[in-house]
């Protein structure tokens, strides 16, 4: 990890209160980073799907399972880690939400969220086992072309033709 | 913030007016119990006024979902009326936006009941 590299991190239990708390802690960081208030709302939102995704999908939302949520600030980017204790999953595997048999459905939404709000995702296997989500968003700065708008490079709506 | 939910009669329409933050848990809750509790009183005609919501998570997207399908399927309509920015912009990035019926006027939307 390179020096200039600020980490954090912290270990959630798997309730629907950790989903409030991953948000907040990671609100502060983006906002501290100099996210605008835009940025910040897609952070957030990707950060609450990504345990949400871990409370629910990985841990089953069995209590005796734990959430670990990473922050890494480097020179460039906020990347975030969300790993869970279940089995994993591959992301080819997930229905696409827009599908026309899946827009009904009231559930399967918060990958297409992560991926549509943050510049960068993934998933990867975890040290645990379980899914670990791999998110991040370029840091705002001189330069750049919108620090204060635009998400990542899937956010743009897509219109029905 | 925690989500509140009021509603009122307007002839045969339930008004919902809903604010606070519509995200996994009470305020998913709420809102289907509020939905649920309605179609129980027989109010199958149902707008959401979502004026004062300005943030819905993947599991109050579902939630919304939920109960326009639990409405649809007892031949009710259920319809959104003053959509924050935030919320339009999700709707439209999920394809909801085409799904639901959506008003930016009261009075327009509760003539569309008819």
């Amino acid at each position: 990890m390179a020096s200039d590299t600020k980490h954090l991190e912290m270990t959630l239990e798997t309730i629907v209160e950790s989903v409030n708390l991953a948000e907040e802690m990671c609100l502060r960081v983006a906002e501290a980073a100099g996210f605008g208030e835009d940025d910040c709302y897609r952070i957030g939102m990707s950060v609450r799907e990504g345990v949400i995704n871990a409370f629910h999908y990985g841990n089953q939302e069995r209590p005796e399972k734990k959430i670990y949520l990473a922050i890494d600030l480097t020179a460039d980017k906020m990347i975030i880690h969300v790993l869970d204790e279940g089995v994993g999953f591959k992301l080819i595997d997930v229905p696409d939400p827009l599908a026309e048999e899946n827009l009904l459905s009231t559930s399967g939404r918060g990958i297409f969220l992560m991926r549509a709000f943050m510049d960068e995702f993934d998933v990867v296997s975890g040290k645990t086992g379980g899914a670990e989500i791999v998110m991040s968003k370029k840091l705002p700065g001189p330069g750049s072309a919108s620090p204060n708008g635009r998400g990542g490079q899937n956010a743009t709506p897509q219109q029905e033709a | 913030m925690s989500l509140h939910a009021t509603h009122r009669d307007a002839g045969k329409v339930t008004v919902v007016d809903l604010s606070g933050r519509i995200v996994l848990g009470d305020g998913s809750a709420l809102l289907r119990k509020t939905i649920r509790g309605l179609l129980a009183d027989q109010r199958k005609m149902i707008l959401l006024n979502l004026a004062d919501v300005d943030y819905i998570d993947s599991s109050g997207i579902g939630e919304l979902v939920s109960g326009f399908t639990a409405v649809k399927n007892q031949s009710g309509d259920l319809k959104l009326l003053h959509l924050t920015k935030k919320v339009k912009d999700l709707l439209q990035i999920t394809k909801l936006y085409t799904v639901f019926d959506v008003f930016t006027d009261e009075s327009a939307a509760l003539r569309s009941f008819n």
